[in-house]
This record gives C-alpha cells, structure tokens and sequence, in this order.
C-alpha cells in the first residue's frame, strides 16, 4: 500500500514487519526517530519484541549478539560515533557468523562534530565483514531490510547486514512508499531459525578463540560466505521481485549507461540528483550514464568491469574519504576492479558533512572528467584554505 | 575435520588435551588412612579425582597436573605427593 | 579394581589453567551450582582463554564469550531473547576482575539498573592475569604487580580495592554476595541462591591465583583462607542492599596473609615495613568493624 511517511519511519515499519524478537539500540542523531517508532510499536502491542534500551551502543549491538546467539532475530540501529562506538563488536558479531542487521542512517564522523550526512561512518567499517547495503532513496531503504534479513540468515551466508540510508536525507523526508503487508512480509521472509544456538538442551560454545592453527582458515571462509552472498543476493531479490513488483536481484543498478561516455559511478540518495543531471545533459546532447552501487559488500566488481566496459571515461563520486590514500573508498576499489583497462577512473570527494550536492555540481565533475581532471576533493571553499 | 561455522564446538574435546604430561609430582591416595570425605574431589581445579563405587577417591592421572592441594587440603593426610616418574 | 562413580562435572578435565587455579576451581563450582539448564556468559580473560582453544572446550553447559567489557550486555540480550521465546534456562556470567571492576563497568552498570534476570560471578584472582599480572581495580593495596610494581620509591598498588558489591548493591541488585574457593560448600549456596533470586545478582569470588600472586599451586585454599582469616576477605551476603549474613572469625594479623605472597615481598624484604603493613592491618580492622566479623572470644 502506497503511504507518504517519513523516511525513518517506513524502516521502523520494515522492521516491525520483520517480526524481530530484540530490539537493542541507543539513541542518535539522525538515527532517533527510527528506534523511538520501534519503541512505540513495542508500547502498543503492534510489535512483539523486547526492546532493551541500553546504555550506549556497544551495549547496544553487544545484546543483539547475545539475542542472536540464543536464536531470535536481533535488530539494531545507529550511525557515526555510535556505530564506531560500536566498532569491537561490529567485528564480533560477523566474526560469530550472527545475522543481525543493523540500519545505519549515515552521518559524517568527528571531529569536528558533524550531525549531518556523508558515508564515513559505514564505508570505515567496510573490512568488517559485514553485508552493505545502500538505499537511494526510502522505497528501497525499506525493502533492503526484507532483502537483508534473507540473505543474512540464509545458511549459504550467516553474516550480519548494514541498511545504510543518508541521515536527514533520507531519514528526515517525506516520500510516498508502497509499504508491504505483514502476510507479504511472512510469505517472504521465514521464521529466524538457526541450526545452532544458545540452548541447555544442545550445549556449543561460542565464540572460541583461534590459534594460528585455524585463524586464517575462519578469515577465509567469512570471505567465501560473502561472496556466496552474491549468489543468495540473486536469488533473494529475484523472489522480492516477482512477489512485490521491485526486483533487488543486481547489485548494481545502472541508468541510461548503454552508450555513455562518460560513467558517474555513486553510491545512496545523490544518485537521484545525478539521475536527474543525466537528463539534463543528454538532453544537451552529452552521453552521460549511472552506474549506482547498491552492494558494497560483497563488492560488485565483475558486474562493474562488465557495465563499465564501453565508456571512455568513469568518474566515481564518494561522500567519504580514506584520508592519505588515492581517494575515497569507492574510487579505490572501482579502480581496482578496472585494473587492467585503459579507461580512466577519476574520483571526487565530495558532500562531506553535509554539504549539498546539486545537479550543476555532477556537471561539472562531468566537464572535469572530460578533461581529465580528478582525483580530487570536489567543491572546496577555496577562500577558507 | 571441517571448521565449524563461526569458530564453535560441541563438549568434549578439551579432553584430547591430556594435561597429565604437565605433572611433576603424583598425587598417591593411602585409602587407609582415607576417611571419605571428599575434599580432595571437591578442591580439585581439574575436576580429575573421582570418587569409585568403593566410595575411596582416586585420580585420573591423565588430567591431574599435580597441583597438590589435594594433598595439602586431605584432613586425613592420605594423600602424599611423589617425584612423577617418567 | 573399584569403578569410577559418575560425576557431574559440566566443566571439564584438559583445560590448560595453571595447576592450583583458583578460577578453574570456581568455574567448575559454579557450574556443579548452576547446573545444567544454565548459559554461562563469559568475558575475556585468563578463565575464556584457557577453557576454549578452538575446537578444544571445556564447558558442557552452552557457553558464548564475546568480548572483554561486554559480557553484561550480551546476557540482557540472551535474557530478552529468552523471555521471548517462552524458555527458562538460567544466565550466569563468569567474569574476571579486570572485566567486572574495570572495563565493564559501563554494561555492568546499564544492564544492572535494566534488572535483567542474571547471576554475574566476578572470580576475583585481583590483577589483569591473562595479561601478564597488571593491576586492576581489584588490586589490593601494595601489591606489587607488573603494571604496579614495588621499587624503591613504591610500595606497589596505591590504593585499596574498589567496592563493587556495595556499587551493584546500590544499583538495587536483589541479591549480593561474597565467595571464596575456599569455602566450597558455602560459594555453591549462594550461587544458587542467586540463580534462584529473580534479577540481577552479584557474587564476587575471591580465586587466588599462584602465578599472579606468587605462591605454589597446593597453597591455593590455605592462601583464601588466610585473606578471611585477615579479615582482608570477607565472606558476606545482601539482601536487597542490606547485609544479612557474615562470616565470622578469630582474626590472625594481616602478615600471615601477606607473608605467603610474592606480591607483598617488598614488605618483609630487604626490610620489613612496618608503616604499610600497619596501613594494610587498618583495612583488615576496617572490614572487620564494617561487616562485623570478630568473634569475641570469652574473658577468662
């Protein structure tokens, strides 16, 4: 059913569709009206979850991993300092093989305080092993919680997921969403029910340590169980696709790419600003394309070799930096994935903190590729350095 | 044998480490002198002394270290600690 | 020959503590208390390692180490996920001191103040052993440690160990109490008694560690003893913040206690200290005068 409702709000309802038994997480800016939807549902009987109002957010996940464990569904959300607060774990529960998702609504990390959005907080944890899933826009920040539930918990994988969504952007905005129901959400998604668990009746220790013995062999096999999550993301999506009309089954999505020239590559909300930029340059005649990055982890390499391999040229736009590297994280790993090729990869950084991104600004890193210009902060205030 | 999902086990294989090897004095129960009281079982950190249907306690010398409090804890002074023969 | 009896033992021989732990003897204790429709959370440290090289565990009741700090955190989530499931397995977190006093702290306090239905057993062995021997807030005063050491402008750790029954007490912990391996009959009760009591409850168990502490394996319950017998230990309960049982004795000199260590060396050698065992005796006439503990021998 089509409703308009604010961002943060259609995730909690995703959520509670989800039938989660624990609810775990500690307020955050822009992350609040998520877990206070979560709090009222459980409040008024409309979702029947314990909901453990924790300390701080290493409590907050630290509970989802004991929930998971023991065999419920464990949810939790947060974004920037929390989720670094978080960071121990982040690595914990992956390392664990526990599939807990997580809603990250994203927001720059300090210092300086920001509360505002970029992708620094999530793309940092990007080696942790978890599944990451970037929404464009809050129809699909809602139904990646379905999709990452299924592909988490699928036996194949058993790795937990981020949603990530941009905080304000897409929490704070009012958009239409086609909302499914709880019968849609029950045919979709099974019951949580893992083969091993917390449980007197088939006592297992969890969460042993690794000698150099059997280390590397753990490490190896998190790798395997993510790349197999290509697979289950395929087929999970595909299912999503003939049931609910929306088919989440590619990891990337691309937009008027078939004959570019020049490829925007970009992850979350920015691409409907680019989406519409595109317009407008095509319609000046310029061959200009989006290749939009829903997956991050498992990495779409192949499928970004392959949708990229007739441009001439491919600007990567990345609101996050890997400070002292060659860019940010998205141009980095494009670039690796086109090693090899002669086409040009250019990143920008940009957005960073909650600086607005127009269409004239895709333009221009545009004219900028074409030059062959990049590798760069895009949008300094050049007075201020 | 194949790694287990998330670096999990079952009971039970602690016991393929035999920690006897570490011993460097033996634990030698006098039941004689034994009155069985049970401290030895209790005390013991191995949980390696077992009581036998004679109720006398004896160890398993493939876990017993040979910590000795047993001996130092026996109210009887049934137990003696003796040079591991090896 | 006599059969061996059948015992129940859910912690199991081939773990790789030191000969003479006092943890391995309270993780064994706690768990005969606890039985076996029991989850044991259990915090980073000596007891997690020493029990779970990979694949080799030695716990028979399901077991879940996840982090060093978090351990209380980890059971409010098994604790919510098992009153949602309609199940009733008991929670009982074995924690050092390091974890417990130190860097737990933070989910400690939180899941205390939720009221999540637990039993958290601190086994007290008084330094970060794991580690190498580093002090804590368990540390008692002038023990000498790697991170404390005694040298010649120190007497080892300044300052006297943290009141943490009394912090979980004030939290409104139901029920809160002091153990020590040393008096097996009486740790198991009040295990159980926490197990048995709805909420969030504390035992902390005094577990001598002959590594960290400086003294062979065989002296592991005389040492525990002695720290009661000093009053430097005190076996106590709370009932809903209020103490309600002590255990009493004729108390010996702290330096009965202190001179069996290696940790307390500096104080007898090259010169006896008279100034900081006498500061360590005020301590033990403190507790005693706090909880009680002096029996009053009759006058002739």
């Amino acid at each position: 059913m089509m409703e308009i409702t604010e961002g943060s709000h259609a995730v909690a309802e995703a959520v509670r569709l989800c039938r989660p038994q624990v609810v775990s997480a500690y307020p955050i800016t822009p992350q609040t009206h998520i877990v206070e939807a979560l709090a009222d549902f459980v409040a008024n009987g409309m979702l029947d979850a314990e909901y453990i109002t924790v300390e701080n957010e290493l409590s907050a996940l630290s509970a989802c991993v004991g929930a998971s464990a023991a065999g419920s569904r464990a949810y939790s959300a947060t974004t920037s300092q929390g989720l670094m607060l978080m960071a121990e774990v982040v690595f914990n529960a992956s390392g664990m093989r526990l599939p807990i998702v997580m809603s990250i609504a994203n927001r720059a990390m300090g210092a300086p305080l920001s509360i505002w959005n970029d992708m620094q907080d999530s793309i940092s944890l990007r080696d942790a092993g978890w599944l990451h899933f970037y929404a464009e826009d809050n129809q699909e920040a809602t139904d990646l919680h379905f999709l990452a539930y299924k592909v988490a918990e699928d036996p194949a994988v058993q790795l937990p997921a981020f949603v990530c969504f941009d905080g304000f952007i897409l929490s704070h905005t009012y958009e239409p969403v086609d909302m499914l129901t709880q019968a849609d959400v029950d045919k979709y998604l099974p019951k949580f029910n893992p083969s091993e668990k917390l449980d007197a009746s088939d006592p297992m220790s969890f969460g042993m340590y690794a000698t150099p013995e059997y280390y590397l062999e753990f490490r190896y096999e998190m790798d395997q169980a993510l790349k197999r999550a290509k697979g289950v993301i395929a087929k999970a999506g595909k299912e999503f696709g003939s049931l609910f009309g929306r088919d989440y089954s590619a990891l990337i999505e691309t937009y008027r790419l078939e004959d570019a020239e020049t490829a925007i590559v970009a992850m979350g909300s920015v691409c409907g600003t680019v989406k519409d930029a595109i317009d407008e340059m095509r319609a000046e005649g310029m061959k200009v394309g989006l290749l939009r990055i829903r997956v991050f982890r498992p990495f779409p390499a192949e499928e970004i070799v392959k949708g990229l391999s007739h441009v001439k040229r491919i600007a990567v736009l990345d609101k996050n930096v890997s400070l002292g590297s060659r860019g940010g994280a998205t141009a980095i790993e494009v670039r690796d994935a086109m090693y090899g090729s002669t086409i040009p990869v250019k990143g920008y950084i940009l957005g960073l903190g909650g600086r607005d991104i127009r269409k004239k600004d895709i333009k221009e890193i545009v004219t900028l590729c074409e030059r062959g210009i990049g590798d760069q902060f895009y949008g300094l205030r050049r007075e201020l350095i | 044998m194949a790694l287990a999902v998330g670096c999990r086990a079952r009971p039970g294989k602690s016991r393929d480490n035999k920690t006897g090897s570490w011993r460097v004095f033996k634990p030698a129960f006098d039941n004689e002198k034994c009155s069985k009281c049970g401290m030895c079982q209790t005390l013991c950190p191995e949980g390696c002394v077992h009581e036998n249907t004679d109720g006398f306690f004896e160890p398993d010398y493939t876990y017993c270290k040979g910590c000795g409090i047993c001996a130092e804890e026996c109210p009887k002074e049934a137990i003696t600690m003796k040079q591991e023969e090896k | 020959m006599a059969e061996p009896k059948k015992t129940c033992e859910l912690f199991d021989c081939g773990h790789r503590a030191c000969g003479g732990c006092g943890a391995a003897l309270a993780a064994r204790l706690v768990t005969q208390a606890a039985g076996t429709n029991t989850i044991v959370v259990n915090s980073t440290g000596c007891m997690e390692v020493f029990s779970t090289p990979y694949p080799e565990t030695a716990w028979k009741v399901p077991w879940i180490h996840s982090l060093f700090e978090n351990a209380a955190a980890v059971a409010s989530g098994i604790d919510a996920a098992l009153k949602k499931q309609g199940r009733n397995e008991k929670i009982v977190i074995m924690a050092g001191d390091g974890a417990t006093f130190d860097i737990g702290m933070i989910c400690i306090s939180g899941a205390f103040e939720r009221g999540h239905d637990f039993t958290y057993i601190c086994y007290d062995n008084e330094a970060y052993m794991n580690t190498g021997i580093q002090r804590s807030g368990a540390t008692p005063y002038d023990a000498s440690t790697t991170t404390s050491p005694a040298g010649k402008c120190s007497f080892g750790n300044k300052r006297p160990k943290k009141d943490m029954p009394a912090i979980l007490a004030a939290h409104g912990a139901p029920y809160v109490a002091t153990a020590s391996v040393a008096y097996p009959a009486d740790l198991k009760q009040k295990v159980e008694k926490a197990i048995n009591t709805p909420g969030p409850c504390y035992v902390q168990v005094h577990a001598p560690c002959c590594t960290g502490w400086g003294f062979e394996g065989e002296q592991t319950i005389a040492i525990a003893k002695l720290a009661l017998e000093t009053g430097l230990w005190v076996n106590f309960e709370m009932v809903d913040g209020k103490v309600s049982k002590v255990r009493k004795v004729v108390r010996k000199p702290v330096e009965e206690y202190l001179k069996t260590q290696k940790r307390f060396r500096h104080l007898f050698k090259p010169s006896r200290q008279d100034a900081e065992i006498a500061a360590i005796q005020a301590i033990a006439d403190r507790n005693a005068e706090k909880y009680g503990i002096d029996i009053k021998l009759k006058k002739e």
